[in-house]
């Protein structure tokens, strides 16, 4: 694995998506190394700031050198990442966790499932799917609370594409598990990434029609690179680094198989 | 120009090194430190059986720092000795274990089981705000204090620090009863305990309710209480809270500290531990300090 930086990215470019969603485009050397699922830490500016929001990849240019963040504004620190404009510089720290394993793909019929500020890294995962060509067949499924959905059109290019919305104006009504029903979905692993409660679902729907699933989860972090132990996930067994049912979501994770987790 | 300090018969190349809990074993920053660059690691509080640690969320952000509940979650002493003393064997930097306990006899057990491995000095915590048992129940009245002191000294092979918190009425009377016990060393401050409510949540941000603050907001507290505590105690003291640069580190040491420890910021800059070094040197040179030890305790 790449060594871990703190660096300086330029940003590209920056656009509004859907409400409260951002699109911003950085160059960075970091996006020579970066792999679905993974993400970056960026710093917001604000001397009163101190920890680095944990962001995931949405897409990675590697010949331009850049990478896609698709965030949510959620706290000061997000708000303050909408005012960057092309060609100002924001602090990121990467690239930070596991990511998806794509070989596990091989041959099978493949679910991406994302919910909410959970699709972004999906459609990296998609591309690259796409790439390597060894999945059976790849489908995205992806839920919103509404019909701001947001990276529809990316997702159509890179697979067969379902939606779900929480209040039926899109898609089917309901959530991610909804849609694969309606639509009659089978499928053998699943990649997925949203809510938690989004997540417990998908886990114990996996294991009771045999599927594998990883999930990518989310906590709130400090260190991002597994020093400050604040963003464990509780595990089925016990876990050889902390020797005690707890794993590092930013080292450790943030993909982790379902079947390892006890959420 | 001389950078190297002593404590306790330890000579440190220089008076930066880690804040436990801040740095793991030094093992995760690494890739961003060369740790022989560091005085010494302090390493992440370990005692004598692993520890689960608290409910998520553990971390969230104040202004000017961030508040922590992790509750010492740790691998336990002997994970601890095989893999992280071993992997700090490959470095030239000091080695200092800080040791946490619910009882007397838990800590008194790491302190024995450490006397024969490659560790310069024991930090004893007797500050954590976060766990139900032990630990901060020792540090917050002098009697306490006095009695794990005085039974982990009859059984401490390396010099015996005591870190100790600052959730406390006086400082002076808690370094003070650390000395007269036999410490080596104090170390402060540990984290302040508060607390967060999301307004929005209607929750508490922490699933402890209350957790340690750290980070810049906090300096000006442990700069007091360090420069309390030096004129109190003849001990040596490694002072740490908010440390963001090497003028911060100045100020610790001009108000008393032997050495100081980075901790919260490594968060913010996994460079944070070079960049105070740095910051050092360049205030000696600046103001043509031939030995670091000539600013300490100067006010």
């Amino acid at each position: 694995m790449a060594k871990k930086m703190k660096t300086e990215a330029k940003v590209i470019a920056q656009k509004l998506l859907a409400d409260g969603i951002y699109d911003m485009w950085l160059e960075t050397e970091l996006a020579e190394d970066a792999h679905p699922g993974q993400f970056v830490g960026v710093y917001p500016a604000g001397k009163a700031t101190l920890l680095p929001r944990p962001i995931s990849i949405c897409e990675v240019d590697r010949d331009k050198s850049a990478i896609r963040l698709v965030y949510r504004v959620v706290g000061q620190g997000t708000a303050e990442f909408t005012l960057y404009q092309p060609g100002d510089y924001i602090s990121i720290l990467g690239v930070l966790g596991n990511g998806f394993p794509l070989e596990k793909s091989e041959g099978k019929r493949v679910l991406l499932m994302g919910g909410g500020i959970g699709v972004p890294p999906l459609l990296q995962t998609a591309k690259e799917l796409k790439t390597l060509g060894k999945a059976a067949s790849v489908v995205s499924v992806l839920g919103y609370r509404d019909s701001q959905t947001f990276l529809r059109e990316d997702f159509e290019k890179a697979a067969e594409l379902v939606i779900a919305t929480e209040d039926g104006s899109l898609g089917t009504k309901g959530n991610v598990i909804d849609a694969i029903k309606a639509n009659s979905l089978k499928a053998d692993v699943i990649y997925a990434c949203g809510p938690m409660p989004m997540l417990r679902a998908i886990k114990t729907y996996a294991a009771e029609n045999g599927m594998k699933a990883y999930l990518s989860l989310e906590e709130r972090m400090a260190c991002g690179v597994g020093a400050c132990l604040g963003c464990i996930c509780k595990t089925k067994d016990i876990d050889a680094h902390s020797q005690v049912k707890n794993a590092r979501i930013c080292t450790d994770g943030p993909v982790f198989d379902a079947d390892d987790l006890a959420i | 120009m001389n950078t190297s300090v002593e404590i306790a018969g330890v000579k440190f190349k220089n008076p930066v090194v880690t804040a436990s809990g801040t740095f793991g074993s030094g093992m995760e920053y690494s890739d961003f430190v060369d740790l022989n660059r560091l005085g010494a690691v302090v390493t992440k509080g370990v005692s004598n059986i692993p520890w689960e640690g608290n409910p998520t969320p553990r971390v969230t952000e104040v202004y000017g720092g961030m508040l922590n509940a992790i509750g010492l979650q740790n691998p336990g002493i002997e994970t601890f000795v095989k893999r992280d003393l071993e992997f700090l064997k490959g470095y030239d930097t000091k080695v200092i274990v800080n040791v946490c306990g619910k009882s007397i006899k838990d800590y008194v057990d790491v302190v024995e089981r450490l006397s024969d491995e490659h560790v310069d000095m024991l930090e004893i915590n007797v500050s954590c705000p976060n766990v139900k048992e032990g630990a901060i129940a020792f540090g917050q009245n002098a009697k306490a204090l006095t009695e794990i002191t005085t039974e982990i000294k009859k059984h401490a092979k390396q010099p015996v620090i005591m870190k100790l918190s600052p959730n406390v009425t006086s400082i002076s009377e808690m370094a003070k009863a650390a000395e007269a016990a036999g410490a080596d060393a104090i170390s402060l401050i540990n984290t302040i305990t508060g607390m967060k409510i999301d307004i929005h949540r209607r929750k508490f941000a922490l699933a402890n309710k209350t957790g340690g603050m750290s980070g810049p907001a906090i300096k000006p507290v442990a700069v007091r209480m360090v420069y309390e505590a030096a004129h109190a105690v003849d001990i040596p003291i490694i002072g740490m809270g908010g440390i963001a640069n090497g003028d911060d580190a100045i100020e610790f040491i001009m108000a008393g500290a032997s050495a100081v420890a980075v901790g919260a910021m490594n968060f913010h800059d996994p460079y944070a531990t070079v960049h105070v070094i740095e910051g050092i040197e360049s205030y000696m040179k600046q103001y043509g300090v031939e030995d670091i030890n000539e600013l300490r305790k100067i006010l």
